[in-house]
């Protein structure tokens, strides 16, 4: 008799480290075709049309990035909160008041039109998430209430108080009716510019840069060391002079603005107006980019493509194939699963071994 | 150790019981990965017999025991009980044959009551009437007296280690093992533990007695076996042999003595003056009007038994509790009980925290960025202007490994893949390095080897001797007689006047030790 046994390695294997997401997408990629056989499909047409054929159309490349820029922005403030051990789940709470916050410009002042709104109204959206997010951050540090469940219901207050405003405050007078703000202005909104074929705008190389700031900041900064520390270890933490109550207030600002940004960013490019809904749960969906890049800036910044393009994959194989596109969420969570199961070949490897009478008598 | 124990007559140590071993281990091997824990290792005990099982910390004792009670299952080899082969598959298995165990660590529910502790351990899990009285005879026949409706959390460790023995010899075993009973006892309190053991054995009751102190192992146990690196390297009566002798076939080589003079005493560079603090934690020990000096050039050792108040004093000291007043602490000089940690450090304070992992160092970072843990803001430029530079965080690891002899596998190791001895001289050596103006550290040697132990404690005195000055919490008696030049004792958060440890005998910090210091203004007299 055999049995598989996991023995710790002494160090993280780095070569692993390399290879585990790739086994965790080829798994991954292999499970698809098989839901794909289960449902009547060839599995390699289901592949083709799940994960390649999106990519294989400019057009699909600019839904690709349109769709990841969000995702990766708040993955990249959530990744600070878990690394330092602060269970953020509200990021989509935090990006509806952000989007707010920074509405109230073209809204209530739309006759204020000068180049200044555009910058203005994103840094008031990233205040407005950091300030929503020190809610839950406050309640932790001063009353011990549990950061995961504040944060989370804290969402729907903010879906709902968006919700009303759109209904009542701020609705348009030339709306008929419908729950929507009016239309903002020039100077309220992203334009594309066309980039070799491909319409982009100023949230991508923003994304961009953000990923190369938070790359460094953890790398090779005080700030970046204290994060990691304090997440390990919060007694070793204090040792070493760092505050774990400030840490907290700061992780929960940070993705709380980044949040707010990405929402704003959003809202100003693809809608142009405040409505009901705003985000398709870019700020849940992010948790699991934050994690399949292995809350690494690059790592996110890679996870956030993939994830972006299994939405696409599910509109894919609805259009074509007639499938229903919540396989797409299916196989989101499966990629997930495999992520974190790879992830133990870093710190283990496996090894069979022979079985012992001994233990065989007593089993 | 105790007098009682210091002489050992043949008459004393006379085995009773059969000639059938009641364990006997054959042969057996326990391997984790590619390290082998056990190699071939044998074990004879027989009935009514105390029975040393020596060696330094990674020897393979632990792991040996936990063999024994079940707890592990070897790769191969066998195991007899009274002649029979046995599998034992788990320590409910261990305990039904007849073998019980005293952890090192006690597992005690703080909030409940002795009689209730002690009934968790039995089948139908109820605190009877009929329940206490048991305790109340069975402690009073071993000279271990206890209350049955006493809470836990009121005991002192002494006691605590009572309830778990009394635990063991409800369950009649045959075969009891202790891992280092002693450690956490006053003197005093040993010598009674001793004469609990003998009566034990007489009674034909065997015991695995595993410790690092060899005068009591002398003076207690029938047979030694000593481990070293997996192996049994010896057997002897350790009767016949002096500390010396056995402690060289546990090191395997002559331990390199401290060697120690005055040194030079410079000003007072660390000043407590009515350090008082009420604990926020539920068991938490307040601090009382706490009152020391210690100059440059001098070591200073304050002795206790865990949990009298060393941690929430070392915390006052470091600065992660903070102070209500800032003059409660003088560093160099300067009022610094309102400083942080690294406030304290820019005044060349350096800090040694009991655990090793988890407080001292970060499990999972490598050795280079501990070495940024402690020192980023010492102004020694390994933080600059937000960034951090690790290639100089490298090189003081090399030096530190050099100057202590810290092995490791690779160039920057993780810290949790080093030995509890080598990660306690890299922490104890990322401080010295730094040649601090004072040394504040607690348990220097915890846990560690005799050869590591060496290395540190020499190291601490040379700093001293280098105009440093030291103070070192402990609870090892034998290291502060070692090291220190006076002895302070702390007891219930009252710390008594240092004294001179020339005047000083082991007897009289015990004394202090069980409560002594806790008067008003008590020394040793």
């Amino acid at each position: 008799m055999m049995r598989l046994e996991l023995v710790k390695r002494p160090q993280k294997s780095r070569l692993m480290s390399v290879l585990s997401p790739i086994v965790a997408v080829a798994l991954t990629v292999v499970f698809a075709g098989i839901v794909f056989a289960a449902q009547g499909h060839s599995p390699f047409t289901g592949i083709w049309y799940f994960f390649l054929e999106p990519i294989t159309s400019l057009w699909g490349v600019e839904q690709l990035i349109t769709k990841a820029t969000p995702l990766v922005i708040i993955a990249l403030g959530l990744s600070v909160c878990y690394l330092s051990n602060n269970w953020n789940i509200g990021a989509e709470g935090q990006l509806t008041i952000g989007a707010i916050v920074g509405s109230i410009l073209p809204i209530l002042f739309p006759d204020f039109v000068s180049p200044v709104v555009l910058p203005l109204m994103l840094l008031m959206a990233m205040a407005g998430g950091a300030l929503f997010a020190l809610i839950p951050a406050k309640l932790k540090t001063v009353f011990g209430t549990n950061e995961i469940l504040t944060s989370l219901m804290l969402v729907y207050c903010s879906n709902l108080f968006l919700d009303w405003m759109v209904r009542g405050p701020w609705r348009s007078p030339q709306g008929y009716n419908f729950p929507i703000t009016i239309d903002f202005h020039e100077w309220a909104v992203l334009s594309a510019v066309d980039v070799g074929g491909i319409y982009l705008n100023l949230s991508a190389p923003i994304a961009l840069l953000l990923v190369a700031i938070l790359a460094v900041v953890m790398r090779s900064t005080l700030k970046g060391f204290e994060i990691r520390v304090l997440g390990q270890s919060p007694r070793a933490g204090s040792f070493a002079g760092f505050s774990n109550r400030r840490m907290t207030a700061f992780a929960f600002a940070l993705s709380g603005a980044l949040a707010g940004l990405a929402g704003m960013m959003v809202v100003m490019s693809e809608i142009g107006k405040l409505q009901p809904v705003i985000s398709p749960g870019y700020g849940f969906t992010a948790i699991i980019v934050a994690f399949l890049g292995r809350l690494n800036p690059v790592g996110i910044l890679i996870a956030g493509l993939v994830i972006a393009s299994s939405y696409l994959g599910g509109e894919a194989i609805q259009t074509s194939l007639q499938m229903s596109s919540k396989l797409a969420t299916v196989i989101q969570g499966v990629l997930l699963f495999f992520v974190l199961a790879a992830d133990t070949l870093i710190l283990y490897k496996v090894r069979l071994v022979p079985g012992r009478e001994g233990e065989r008598a007593h089993a | 150790m105790g007098e009682g124990s210091g002489d050992s007559t043949g008459e004393m140590l006379r085995r009773v019981g059969g000639d059938t071993p009641l364990l006997e281990v054959r042969h057996v091997t326990k391997r984790f990965g590619s390290f082998t824990a056990n190699d071939n290792v044998s074990l004879k005990i027989m009935p009514g017999e105390i029975h040393a099982l020596l060696g330094e910390n990674g020897a393979g004792k632990s792991t040996l025991v936990k063999i024994i009670y079940g707890s592990l299952q070897p790769n191969s080899g066998e195991i007899f009980w009274k002649g029979k082969a046995v599998t034992v598959a788990s320590p409910a298995e261990a305990r039904a044959i007849g073998v019980g165990m005293v952890f090192q660590h006690f597992s005690l529910f703080e909030a409940m009551t002795v009689a209730e502790n002690i009934a968790l351990a039995l089948p139908n899990c109820r605190a009877t009437r009929e329940l206490c009285e048991t305790i109340a005879r069975v402690s009073a026949n071993y000279g271990l007296p206890l209350d049955p409706n006493a809470h836990v959390a009121d005991l002192s460790v002494g006691e605590r280690q009572r309830v778990e023995i009394v635990r063991c010899l409800l369950q009649n075993p045959e075969l009891i093992i202790m891992d280092e009973p002693t450690s956490v006892l006053t003197p005093q309190e040993a010598d009674q533990l001793f004469v609990t053991l003998r009566r034990l054995a007489e009674e034909g009751c065997a015991i695995l007695y595993i410790s690092h102190r060899l005068e009591e192992v002398r003076a207690l146990c029938h047979h030694a076996t000593i481990m070293r690196r997996a192996r049994v390297v010896a057997e002897t009566d350790p009767a016949n042999e002096t500390v010396n002798t056995l402690a060289q076939l546990m090191v395997g080589n002559e331990i390199t003595r401290v060697t120690r003079e005055k040194g030079k005493l410079g000003p007072e560079a660390i000043l407590l003056k009515g350090l008082t603090q009420v604990s926020q934690e539920a068991f938490g020990v307040s601090l009382h009007d706490i009152n020391l000096s210690v100059r440059s050039g001098e070591i200073v050792a304050i002795a206790g038994i865990a949990g009298n108040g060393q941690k929430e004093l070392f915390d006052a000291l470091s600065g992660e509790e903070p102070l209500d007043k800032e003059d409660m602490v003088i560093l160099a000089g300067e009022a610094a009980g309102l400083m942080n940690i690294n406030q304290r450090r820019l005044l060349g304070a350096a800090f040694v925290p009991e655990e090793r992992l988890g407080h001292g160092a970060v499990p999972a970072l490598k050795l280079s960025e501990n070495v940024v843990l402690t020192r980023h803001g010492t102004g020694e430029g390994i933080a600059r202007r937000g960034f951090t530079r690790f290639g100089k965080a490298g090189r003081i690891v090399e030096t530190v490994t050099s100057l202590f002899d810290v092995r490791k596998g690779v160039v920057d190791p993780e810290a949790r893949s080093l030995s509890g001895g080598n990660l306690q001289k890299f922490v104890v050596g990322r401080e010295v390095e730094r040649t601090p103006k004072i040394l504040i550290v607690a348990q220097p040697t915890w846990g560690v080897d005799a050869g590591a132990a060496a290395v540190i404690r020499q190291s601490l005195i040379d700093l001293s001797r280098k105009g440093a000055a030291i103070l070192v919490i402990s609870q090892d008696l034998d290291e502060i007689f070692e090291i220190a030049d006076r002895i302070a004792v702390i007891s219930r958060g009252h710390l008594s006047k240092a004294e001179d440890a020339d005047t000083l005998t082991p007897e009289k910090v015990g004394l202090l030790m069980a409560g002594g210091a806790e008067k008003k203004g008590a020394a040793a007299a």
